[in-house]
């Protein structure tokens, strides 16, 4: 089959979602992300290999940290970027979305960062760019967040570098979550052997098992021995209809707290992709405690956003 | 063409980078030759030498030509910079090229007092006005020829020539 976000040579022309990738992509991006974590620890926090691009974040759906990291990505690469909230801007004046994306190609905008509310949006517009520009999805609808996923996997193997050998759990909403999709592709597509999901039936897309993961609906049964824990948002704006009886309810069956936790293994992380809702999916206990590296994630979001612009950028045919 | 002994050559780089170095010399080896370079020069030239190594990569000038390289190593300069006298240790001089990336990443992590080039071997060629104050041997190529470091399991260093007739 046709894989829209490789070229004819195999390398990476966008990056759409996680499922489709080989395992040598993933570990590229990774392994370039290692290189680009010490840029942002120097004197000057740029490299020059971006330099005279022009970075174009779309964002039809808010996110601030997704946006910001993308932003500062692009500029400690030499990029010049430009954000728009396509939300607040020429949409509600009704333009459409290539329609907003070909106005940008004429401003000659190289790459696009592209966050919308409808799953495909990026797909769509990887699809009617022209060869030598590229596409990253930065969340379209409940499908895929593949920064999210990579930035995610990035963290686990900087703490727990045995991927082959490691049990992790995702907790939560992972029906309405394009972050667990990424997550889990990402997970098994490095080997990790044993993913684990643990959400009420409601909250469980039907044939989850087929991703090749374990379904608990007990939480303390499901955190039992796990190396690492991955908390999702309860995506309340996603919600409709009477999924959950209340957040207080949600809380007491699967919120992260100390005596949860304390059923995975004492040296377990705790993650979580932000924005947390506290006292909702985690306990601020839990959030602001010594397992939690959920700051450290965003930090390496930046690192992982630039190697993916990097390589990208470095995959650019002839025009 | 007979290749002269990679390992002969370390000790001469050695007794020539000494009597560089003062008080505030500290090596960098270039990936990976040079790196492997430093590493066995800091031992001989002083163990308290600050040691750091760099990944050019992010600084090549032919990214838009050729992409990124897809094994990319961490650069690691784990002493300050500024006002430091870095001496820059590349296995193969030829172009320039890489002294020249080198050099402006240097730059990322501060001011440095002076920077010395120190290489293993100058085949010649230059494209830029670089040059190696410090230099193992000198040879000649013939054109399409290559000549690279290596380094054997054992960790012992080779030259070896690649290409040509």
């Amino acid at each position: 089959m046709n894989n829209p976000q490789l070229d004819r040579n195999g390398q990476l022309k966008h990056l759409l979602s996680i499922e489709g990738l080989p395992r040598a992509i993933l570990n590229q991006i990774l392994d370039t992300a290692e290189s680009f974590t010490g840029v942002s620890e120097r004197e000057v926090k740029k490299v020059p290999l971006l330099r005279g691009k022009t970075v174009c974040n779309i964002f039809f759906e808010n996110s601030t940290r997704t946006r910001t990291t993308f932003e500062l990505a692009a500029k400690r690469l030499s990029a010049d970027v430009v954000s728009l909230n396509v939300g607040t801007s020429s949409q509600s004046k009704g333009e459409t979305i290539l329609d907003t994306v070909d106005n940008l190609i004429a401003m000659h905008a190289d790459m696009f960062v592209i966050r919308h509310a409808q799953s495909g949006a990026a797909h769509f517009i990887a699809q009617h760019v022209p060869a030598d520009i590229h596409v990253i999805n930065a969340g379209d609808g409940r499908h895929s967040h593949p920064t999210q996923g990579l930035l995610d996997v990035f963290t686990i193997r900087r703490y727990k570098p045995d991927m082959h050998n490691l049990r992790v759990a995702i907790v939560g909403d992972v029906l309405h979550s394009r972050v667990a999709r990424s997550e889990i592709h990402a997970l098994t597509t490095l080997g990790v052997p044993e993913v684990r999901v643990i959400a009420p039936k409601t909250l469980l897309p039907t044939d989850v098992e087929k991703l090749g993961v374990q379904v608990y609906h007990d939480m303390r049964a499901g955190l039992k021995d796990v190396d690492v824990v991955m908390m999702l948002r309860l995506q309340n704006e996603r919600m409709s209809g009477a999924l959950l009886p209340s957040s207080q309810e949600y809380f007491k069956c699967y919120g992260l707290t100390q005596d949860k936790l304390a059923l995975a293994r004492p040296d377990a992380i705790v993650m979580h992709p932000g924005p947390m809702n506290r006292g909702v999916e985690i306990d601020s206990a839990v959030a602001d405690g010594n397992q939690s590296v959920i700051l450290p994630q965003v930090t390496y979001g930046i690192a992982v956003r630039m190697a993916v612009m990097s390589i990208l950028a470095g995959n650019t045919e002839a025009a | 063409m007979q290749l002269p002994d990679a390992e002969q050559l370390l000790q001469t780089l050695a007794e020539r980078i000494r009597p560089l170095i003062d008080e505030d010399t500290a090596l960098v080896g270039i990936h990976s030759g040079g790196a492997w370079l430093a590493e066995r020069l800091q031992p001989m030239l002083g163990e308290d030498l600050p040691l750091g190594t760099l990944d050019i990569s992010f600084y090549r000038d032919d990214f838009s030509r050729i992409g990124l390289h897809p094994q990319i190593k961490p650069s690691n300069i784990p002493f300050d910079v500024e006002g430091s006298h870095i001496i820059l240790i590349d296995d193969v001089l030829y172009t320039g090229r890489t002294a020249r990336a080198a050099m402006n990443e240097l730059f990322d992590y501060g001011r440095p007092a002076r920077i010395t080039l120190a290489a293993l071997i100058d085949r010649g060629g230059r494209e830029m006005p670089i040059h190696a104050e410090v230099v193992g041997a000198t040879v000649t190529l013939e054109p399409g020829q290559n000549i690279e470091l290596v380094r054997d399991t054992t960790g012992h260093l080779h030259l070896k020539l690649t290409g040509g007739v």
